[in-house]
């Protein structure tokens, strides 16, 4: 049975007992309202919720932990001489399961029966050639352990199929038994199904606490495993990088920390100035009319996708930089640089500085400012001299919010700075950055075995420190800051 | 008072007329000040147009396709040689004998129109037809096989160098150093332009059709990728939206004030500042390799994005919450309903315009996003639509985003157009996306 045809008969199933068990209150009740506890549709509640959640988590749980046995259950039938020279574990499990897919095939053709399959031996009959029959390719013969390992993995992952339907069907018809067991007129329902809903409230909220720890968990556990291939000082202050993939590489994270860094400060030089200049123009200087016409204008750059942006430096301000200041200045010939991606990004972070420092501005005491003129100060001196000072911890927030969306972008930087790891103090030169590491190392690779893939992962731990304490530093600020004036 | 009883220098007293040194430095400082924040407003808003037109102006050319128009005899000694029309004998006729109709009937056509120059190869003639017309006219006879034995009027693809002629990104000067073009091919293809043979049309295939490989840019489009980004949205939608409320729910009206609740608060602000590549790296150990879920597939790229939007659906959803008047709520409470009834009856239907808006814009970004997708391997090259939902969920697919970046790393310039194309069709989603948004808030929303 399909998983998805096993959760619409469990939701039938909790449906249907909602009916049952709202009949069933008011029949109790002797068809008079005023008898129940609670309205009748509470008791149906009831029913349905103690039918349908905890047979669906039951299938949510089983389907993760059920391919973790079998996998373990499996791997461990293979012996070390059915993994060829070269190979690994992972991918002979990955033979297995292919192997395994193709019995299913060749017996939904039904060429051969259940009975064929469980004769059948690899070392007499030719398997490749028909599992290639049903198009399943296998790259070399399949060995007798394999093949062996195939059918104990499909009969564990039918078996667990079917004890995982008869499970949750049993759970739910369990629920649904107990909670129409407990309808009787005095019964407390409408405390029960909220006291339920409550619980999957909670639930709802901690999901947000799982993904931080999935994302903590995942990076630090694949880090691990990579400073065991690679040695932590040589990652920590090696000063170059480069991946070989035959082994044998330098793995140094500084030239990508400086290239970061570097692009970050560009893309701030343009982006700050410019963001608090728009922010004090749009609350100090703009009259409602324009300020309602430019600020969501502005805050289109923030909606706007980053591979739009990345486009954007890709074929227009690279191209434009190098012909009209790389080349005659005579400072490089890449399209590609620094400077192309420092721009764009910068322009992309203008609305991110100018939104919050406009919040910010706006949020000083107008009693400030009157205290300002009144002494016969000018505008911009009122600004300058009282409500920059005033405002500057919240400004300071959120330069630190638009430095770690700096340091975390990857569109921009993927498509404008290029590849090459460079500790070079020219911006026109191509440099690389953490995150356009992370992803050249790691797109579409699955097989986690040589420190040139797993290095992502250490990248990956020290972008999300380094962003979480921005991050955390910035909200800080920017809520002391708020309570300074409420 | 004067100056002799105060005992100062005498001064010469500024007239009120005339404005003093200092004074009108600081005028001028006020001006300057002032044209800074103009200046930089400014500056922001000239980087939005150039930004836009530069994606527009590269990118409006991928809707129109050039299509050379001629007519194809289907001769049946040639496609159904048994004349059986049987599907199964059809289907063994190789695209290379189409691609050989396509040429004939090329070279007749211009032959007629007395087009042909001399000497040039009828190779040269069908090098000129894109190499993915005649899969298409293959297609095309085997969902109508009674077409065999007739001559159609077939519309097929340019080469992706005679349509960029057109465009202006191939010259004669590129041409001649160009293994794929010929000059005298673009000057027949101008001749074909000025006899009505050859002309721009609009391209419904960029939207619809599938990704075509790296030779074939003409007929690139992005039909998988809408599909699969439609198919990530749907799980977005589905996931984060109960799931948001929910949590924003119980955070804003039920959680105590401790230290647990702390956490979590904490936990939703840093999500949604941690950088989205960050999530990709999440999927891929989390969904890919311990959930064992297949890769580039729509439902790692909807988890991934699922949890990246979740943040950014509850921070919006509690200020919603938040707004609804707490007199509602009393009033409620005071004819007896309890906390639960209040809130699910009163409370959230009056923010469910809020909700919705955040929500809206959340997918909206979500539906942008890139980098997550590429490290779940999103950017493999996917030619077949996946199936229908829910078994579709699990086929390979691309997004647009995606799709955009992976043409931007091919080498033939005509891609970089196709990729612009492909942003204003995703420009377009999220424009739409968001004016609903901005009509819902304006439509419902309630000032108190």
């Amino acid at each position: 049975m399909s998983i998805g045809l096993l959760s619409l008969i469990v939701i039938a199933l909790a449906a249907a007992g909602f009916l049952i068990g709202r009949q069933l209150a008011l029949s109790k009740a002797g068809g008079d309202i005023r008898r129940l506890h609670s309205l009748p549709g509470y008791y149906g509640q009831t029913v349905f919720l103690f039918t349908a959640v905890p047979a669906l988590l039951l299938m949510l749980l089983w389907l993760l932990v059920q391919p973790l046995l079998i996998e373990t259950r499996v791997t461990s039938m293979i012996s070390a001489a059915d993994i060829p020279d070269g190979s690994s574990a992972n991918l002979v499990m990955t033979d297995v399961r292919r192997v395994a897919e193709g019995i299913d095939l060749i017996l939904a053709r039904g060429q051969l029966g259940e009975t064929d399959i469980a004769a059948m031996r690899a070392d007499l009959a030719d398997v490749r050639s028909r599992l290639a029959e049903v198009g399943v390719a296998v790259g070399t013969n399949v060995k007798p352990g394999v093949f062996e390992a195939a059918k104990a993995y499909r009969d564990l992952s039918h078996g667990g199929h079917l004890a995982l339907t008869v499970a949750v069907l049993a759970l739910a018809l369990a629920g649904f038994g107990y909670a129409l067991s407990r309808i009787r007129p005095e019964f407390r329902a409408r405390n029960v199904s909220e006291g339920f809903v409550r619980v999957l409230l909670i639930a709802a909220s901690l999901v947000a606490i799982l993904t931080t720890v999935g994302i903590v968990l995942s990076l630090v556990f694949e880090t691990i495993h990579f400073f065991r291939l690679y040695p932590a000082s040589k990652f920590f202050l090696s000063t170059t990088w480069n991946p070989k993939f035959g082994g044998g590489s330098d793995l140094g994270i500084w030239p990508l920390i400086w290239g970061t860094l570097y692009i970050s400060v560009i893309a701030l030089v343009v982006a700050v100035p410019v963001g608090i200049f728009a922010a004090i123009f749009l609350a100090e200087y703009a009259s409602k009319k324009v300020r309602a016409m430019t600020k969501p204008l502005l805050e289109v750059l923030a909606g706007i996708p980053t591979i739009v942006y990345g486009l954007f430096a890709l074929i227009t301000v690279g191209p434009v930089l190098r012909d009209w200041f790389a080349q005659p200045l005579g400072l490089g010939t890449s399209s590609s640089s620094v400077m192309t991606a420092g721009l764009v990004m910068g322009i992309m972070l203008i609305p991110f500085v100018s939104s919050l420092s406009d919040d910010i501005i706006n949020a000083v005491p107008q009693s400030l400012r009157d205290g300002s003129y009144g002494l016969g100060a000018t505008q911009s001196e009122t600004v300058r001299q009282v409500i920059l000072p005033a405002a500057l911890p919240g400004i300071v927030g959120a330069i630190l919010l638009a430095a770690s969306r700096a340091i975390g972008e990857t569109m921009i930087v993927v498509l404008g700075a290029g590849a090459a790891a460079k500790m070079s103090l020219n911006p026109f030169e191509a440099m690389t950055t953490v995150t356009v590491k992370i992803v050249s190392q790691l797109t579409g690779d699955t097989e986690f075995a040589s420190p040139e893939t797993l290095v992502s992962f250490a990248l990956g731990l020290t972008l999300f420190v380094f962003t979480l304490g921005l991050n955390i530093l910035a909200l800080v600020i920017v809520r002391k800051y708020r309570e300074q004036y409420e | 008072m004067t100056a002799e009883a105060t005992n100062m220098p005498a001064k010469a007293r500024p007239s009120l007329y005339a404005i003093d040194p200092r004074t009108k430095r600081r005028n001028a400082a006020e001006k300057r000040f002032r044209l800074y924040g103009v200046a930089a407003v400014g500056f922001g808003l000239l980087a939005l147009v150039v930004l836009l037109s530069s994606v527009l102006g590269s990118g409006l050319g991928a809707f129109r396709q050039s299509v050379l128009t001629m007519q194809v005899p289907l001769d049946a000694a040639v496609l159904d040689k048994e004349g059986t029309r049987d599907p199964a004998a059809i289907a063994k006729v190789t695209t290379i004998a189409y691609g050989k109709l396509l040429q004939d009937a090329l070279t007749a056509e211009l032959t007629e129109k007395a087009l042909l120059p001399a000497g040039m190869k009828p190779k040269d003639v069908g090098g000129m037809i894109s190499k993915e017309a005649p899969a298409q006219l293959r297609n095309l006879v085997l969902a109508n096989p009674d077409l065999i034995g007739t001559t159609v009027s077939f519309d097929a693809l340019a080469n992706g160098r005679i349509d960029g002629f057109f465009k202006g990104r191939v010259t004669m000067e590129s041409a001649k150093l160009d293994s794929n073009v010929s000059p005298e091919q673009l000057e027949l293809a101008q001749a074909m332009r000025d006899a009505g043979l050859l002309a721009l049309k609009f391209n419904p295939g960029f939207i619809f059709a599938p990704d075509a490989s790296e030779l074939r840019p003409e007929a690139a489009g992005l039909g998988v990728a809408i599909l699969g980004s439609a198919y990530m949205m749907l799980i977005v939608l589905v996931l984060s939206l109960p799931i948001g409320v929910a949590a924003s729910i119980y955070l804003e009206e039920f959680a105590p004030k401790n230290r647990f609740t702390d956490l979590i608060e904490v936990n939703i602000a840093n999500l949604a500042a941690v950088p989205s590549i960050v999530f990709g790296i999440l999927g891929l150990a989390a969904f890919i390799n311990f959930g064992g879920l297949p890769q580039s597939s729509s439902v790692v790229g909807g988890l991934v994005l699922t949890l990246m939007t979740l943040p950014r659906i509850i921070i919006p959803a509690r200020a919603a919450l938040k707004s609804v008047p707490p007199s509602i709520k009393d009033a409620a409470l005071g004819v007896g309903a309890s906390k639960t009834q209040t809130i699910f009856h009163h409370v959230l239907p009056l923010a469910m315009p809020g909700i919705l808006t955040g929500a809206i814009i959340g997918l909206a970004q979500a539906l942008g996003e890139t980098a997550p997708l590429l490290l779940i391997g999103m950017v493999a090259f996917v030619r077949d639509y996946p199936a229908a939902p829910p078994e579709g969920f699990f086929d390979p697919a691309s997004a647009i985003p995606v799709q955009i970046y992976s043409w931007t790393q091919r080498a033939d310039p005509a891609f970089t157009e196709r990729a612009s194309g492909a942003i204003i069709v995703l420009l377009v989603f999220l424009l739409v996306m968001n004016s609903l948004a901005v009509v819902l808030r304006r439509k419902f929303e309630r000032r108190w």
